[in-house]
């Protein structure tokens, strides 16, 4: 999955598409996620990060991830 | 070197809520770099915001109404220049620019106003009525739009193109129609405005994104800035924007400009689909209100066309920043009534 050229992240977690002019807010996990994404990451290795740092299962993880990939899809933030 | 100063007439005054870009093109003269500059402005009601606001504009005369006829107009800017010696005039008003580019070659060669127009031809191929056959010439998409003269033309078009349908004065207003009575509500509304024909257009689902640029009448685009409204009013005016990186919608202008040899400065507005299909729903042939906003983003378009028609070489701008935004706001003014008085009955202030 690649995040779309130009999109940005601050670190205070606001995020900008420059081709649409759309901005959001992610909180400290998305950013991470996108940031994974941004640096090519594998989508196992970005899981394994999640369930290293995070007090959850790996259902639940791997269904968040997936919900979240189609939340950067639908806003049009992946190629 | 020192600069010139130029003494630059505008038209457009109206910073109301649905504002003339009058206010913006001045501010970006003002903030020029390669020229000084005093500004004249040009009203048509005593009103007018932009005739009161001293710090942007040095002094206003009223104008006649483009109805008045193009003799009287000459009449008015042979009184104007006599004392104000004008190089160089925006018009920036729709309606007016038919009388102004019928009078450019006269304004120039009897009284020296330089003014930067779209051709004749330029100005009516791309009028709301014939914008449709104009996308079909250049091979851009447009949305199916037919002009009628009455309601009862109303049922014929929308079995062709369905509802929603978006009802369009000739120069200004545009309203969407869910069913038959909005859009003869909507037609009876605009008609008694604008007056007749009124377009009927295909409604494109989408955003709207805009481009603000300037052609330099041999296919060049010499500036171009693409915004995308991120607060419309009621009016559908954009209260704020944002530019954008957007290549295709830049490919698209350019192209446009080069097809047409485009001469002066234009908006283009779009609705971009989730298909990530552009629709061309308009072609304005002047600089819009929010043109104050390409100066933020590093293109003093103005400025540049400017200098473009006053003869010297003009390098097309290379990029922009991405994600300047622009927020409009109102402000009360106190005026006091002698200044009304004034350009109320001498006409001048």
């Amino acid at each position: 999955m690649k995040i779309r050229k130009n999109v940005a992240v601050s670190d205070s977690g606001f995020l900008f598409n420059p081709l649409t002019g759309d901005s959001f807010s992610v909180n400290p996990i998305g950013q991470t996620i996108i940031s994974s994404f941004k640096e090519n990451k594998p989508e196992s290795e970005i899981l394994e990060n999640i369930l290293e740092e995070y007090r959850v299962d790996k259902n639940t993880a791997e269904k968040d991830l997936n919900d979240f990939k189609r939340m950067l899809e639908n806003y049009k933030l992946i190629d | 070197m020192s600069k010139p100063k130029y003494t630059i007439a505008v038209t457009g005054l109206n910073a109301i809520d649905s504002p003339g870009p009058g206010l913006a093109v001045i501010r970006a003269l003002k903030d020029s770099k390669s020229f000084d500059v005093r500004i004249i402005g040009l009203s048509y009601e005593a009103l007018e915001p932009g005739i009161y606001m001293h710090d942007y504009v040095d002094k206003t005369y009223q104008v006649p109404y483009p109805s008045a006829g193009q003799e009287v107009l000459v009449e008015r800017y042979k009184y104007i220049n006599a004392i104000e010696n004008i190089d160089f005039l925006f018009p920036n008003f729709d309606a007016e620019l038919f009388n102004y580019i019928a009078l450019k070659e006269r304004l120039l060669n009897d009284l020296g106003i330089k003014m930067s127009l779209p051709t004749q031809e330029q100005f009516e191929a791309r009028h709301k009525v014939n914008l449709y056959e104009y996308g079909k010439t250049h091979e851009i998409k447009v949305p199916f739009s037919q002009m009628i003269f009455s309601t009862a033309e109303i049922p014929g078009v929308a079995a062709n193109i369905g509802y929603p349908l978006v009802i369009k004065g000739k120069f200004y207003d545009a309203k969407i129609a869910h069913t038959a009575e909005q859009a003869q509500s909507h037609f009876n509304k605009i008609s008694a405005e604008w007056g007749l024909p009124v377009i009927v257009q295909e409604f494109v689902h989408g955003s709207e994104v805009n481009v603000c640029g300037i052609g330099d009448g041999e296919g060049v685009t010499l500036g171009a800035v693409p915004m995308r409204k991120l607060y419309i009013t009621d009016k559908g005016k954009a209260w704020a924007g944002i530019t954008l990186d957007d290549e295709k919608l830049m490919e698209i202008t350019t192209d446009l400009v080069k097809n047409t040899m485009w001469n002066g400065p234009f908006e283009l507005e779009f609705m971009k689909t989730d298909k990530d299909e552009y629709y061309l729903i308009e072609i304005n042939p002047r600089f819009p209100a929010w043109c104050y906003l390409t100066v933020g983003a590093g293109q003093n378009q103005v400025e540049a066309l400017v200098n473009h028609e006053m003869g010297m070489k003009v390098e097309p701008f290379e990029n922009y920043e991405v994600g300047k935004m622009f927020i409009r706001y109102s402000h009360d003014m106190i005026v006091d009534i002698k200044e009304f008085e004034q350009i109320s009955t001498v006409g001048e202030l």
